[in-house]
């Protein structure tokens, strides 16, 4: 038999190669660089000699490792979070910041503060509110004919609905912190262990099994008959693939408020690596979701300093002409369908 | 082998099927014909699960399909649906997810079914398009791969949804060819066709519909002969003796300029 050309079936090595590269290199960064530089030397004798009582010490230990980390689980999370809606709704617009997931998981943390949840309590409020807001708007886009903008628009009604009653109990209630620019826009600024380590597992959890259900991804961008045809469940599968994403992007939005743009622009920025398929989307949308996030919190905190803006804020500042790249290319011959 | 027994079908409370009764046999090239929204699809829904069944049942193999997972339905009948989104994905891509039904959790394709798919793509003249995105092919090079796919899917029964609407006169001899050789591979084939020269060209069996009802099945040029293939469409149906035997061809009612049948 004639030998067949395979690269397409061969990991893209070195554009995942360099994004992890990316990733280390923004993380060991991010732990480095702030308003007290850690010497790259000392980090090492930091880290081996694990917590310490010295100023050093409890810096990287506990400031800049948690943060670190909330960027990097953030970022991966809610890129690929996106990257499976996008897949899943067949819409290259659909993005748990766009659609109201964020949203739903912003409100259900604000009821949490509010009541003084703590810990796995707004981990799991946050899923809850996210899934809730997911199955309304699949349920939504269900009962009026399910096209590729009924989804979006009815996103976009659900994200505002929730969003403008996150803000007025984020008025009413003061106290509970959930009205800060931090959580509005997302940021790291008041990332907090007890918040993380539950979030953290959930969100780890949540990727080993988005990146395990690659070709069931694969399966459903061919159409549901095709799918089912194929041997999927496809209802089941789906709605597998949205509890997915609604639990990645529950548990970011728990710690680092509503992120928005990561889990819209990432995806389509990965795709530019990732030539054909979804197989190797998912992995690569984590790890750009995951270095960017990094390296926008890591200039939110450099760039005014002593001053620091939320990470969202520069996120939106790039998201938003990124965006408007992407219309143009668009226009220009690449279709989404 | 797919049977339908006494089949009624539809969408929600809409029945489409009344009442089918046929048979696909292996070895067979069957086409489903019919006027527009006479239940052809339907018909293939109705194997696949794709649409709720209202009565009666669809025997796959011998073994009622409402009893057979999805995953059991797909190692024994392949479908390829008419309207077919344009998947970000690369021809072997697309090859080798034909073989979805025969993995375990976690998804990882074995040797054997890389085996499978470069197997089909050369079965279907397609080994040299592996490494293309799908949406840089033709429409007739596309009918191609899917075909391929049903193949390393390596059901017994095949059902393809009008494979050859949109292509030009060649790529559907192409098509039609494909289906012919997974024939004489003892599968059976079953094909909804627009196009009546092909079917009668091409098919061994005819399950001619009518309003959701069988109104005739045997040889397409016997259901010619009999007349009710111009009934049912409302056409006058012709027979000219051609260098390359006798040819069928279809004209308004109105018109007898050939000799009617």
């Amino acid at each position: 038999m004639r030998s067949l050309p395979t690269s397409s079936t061969r990991p893209p090595h070195r554009a995942l190669a360099l994004a992890a590269l990316l990733c280390l290199l923004f993380a060991l960064l991010s732990i480095l660089l702030g308003p007290v530089s850690i010497p790259p030397g000392q980090l090492l004798a930091i880290l081996a000699g694990g917590p310490q009582n010295t100023p050093a010490s409890r810096i990287v230990w506990y400031a800049r490792l948690p943060r670190t980390a909330a960027c990097l689980l953030a970022g991966a999370a809610l890129a690929t979070a996106g990257a499976i809606l996008q897949n899943v709704l067949a819409n290259p617009m659909a993005s748990p910041g766009i659609i109201g997931v964020n949203a739903g998981a912003g409100l259900a943390v604000t009821l949490c503060c509010v009541c003084t949840g703590t810990g796995w309590v707004v981990s799991g409020a946050a899923f809850l509110g996210a899934a809730g807001a997911a199955a309304l708007i699949v349920l939504l886009a269900h009962k009026t004919g399910a096209s590729r903008m009924t989804v979006v628009l009815s996103g976009v009604a659900v994200n505002s609905l929730l969003n403008s009653a996150s803000e007025a109990l984020g008025i009413l209630f003061r106290e509970a912190g959930a009205d800060s620019a931090d959580f509005r826009v997302g940021g790291f600024s008041a990332v907090s262990i007890p918040r993380l380590l539950p979030a953290g597992a959930a969100i780890l959890l949540g990727l080993g099994l988005a990146l395990s259900l690659a070709n069931e991804i694969e399966l459903l961008s061919m159409g549901e008959a095709s799918a089912q045809g194929l041997g999927l469940p496809v209802r089941r599968t789906r709605a597998l693939l949205l509890g997915l994403a609604a639990l990645l992007a529950g548990a970011s939005v728990s710690f680092c408020g509503l992120l928005g743009f990561v889990g819209l622009l990432v995806p389509h920025i990965a795709r530019h690596f990732i030539r054909a398929g979804s197989a190797w989307l998912l992995p690569m949308s984590a790890l750009c979701g995951a270095a960017l996030v990094t390296l926008c919190d890591l200039a939110a905190r450099l760039l005014f300093a002593p001053y620091e803006l939320p990470a969202g804020i520069l996120l939106s500042f790039l998201g938003g002409p990124f965006f408007i790249l992407l219309l143009l290319k668009q226009r220009g011959g690449r279709t989404y369908g | 082998m797919v049977e339908l027994r006494e089949v009624w079908a539809g969408y929600g409370a809409e029945t489409v099927l009344k009442g089918i009764s046929a048979a696909l046999m292996p070895g067979r090239v069957t086409c489903i014909a019919g006027p527009n929204g006479c239940g052809k699809t339907t018909l293939l829904q109705a194997v696949t699960g794709l649409c709720r069944l209202q009565g009666g049942e669809v025997l796959v193999d011998g073994l009622p399909s409402s009893r057979l997972s999805t995953r059991q339905l797909a190692q024994r009948v392949a479908y390829l649906p008419q309207g077919r989104a344009l998947p970000d994905l690369t021809v072997y891509r697309m090859v080798l997810h034909g073989r979805f039904a025969y993995l375990g959790y976690p998804r990882r394709y074995r040797p054997e079914d890389h085996a499978a798919a470069r197997a089909a793509l050369g079965w279907a003249g397609c080994a040299e398009l592996a490494d293309r995105p799908l949406a840089a092919l033709s429409g007739g090079q596309r009918q191609q791969v899917y075909i391929a796919m049903a193949l390393a899917q390596n059901a017994q029964t095949i059902l393809m949804d009008e494979p050859t609407t949109y292509l030009d006169v060649r790529a559907r001899f192409g098509v039609m060819e494909l289906a012919r050789r997974l024939a004489g591979q003892g599968r059976a084939v079953a094909l909804v066709l627009h196009d009546l020269e092909l079917a009668l060209r091409y098919a061994d069996w005819m399950l001619l519909l009518q309003n959701g009802a069988l109104a005739a099945a045997g040889a397409p040029r016997e259901i010619c002969k009999s007349g009710r293939l111009g009934e049912v469409f409302g056409v006058a149906v012709h027979e000219a003796a051609t260098p390359h035997g006798s040819q069928y061809y279809f004209t308004p009612p109105a018109q007898n300029g050939g000799r009617p049948l």
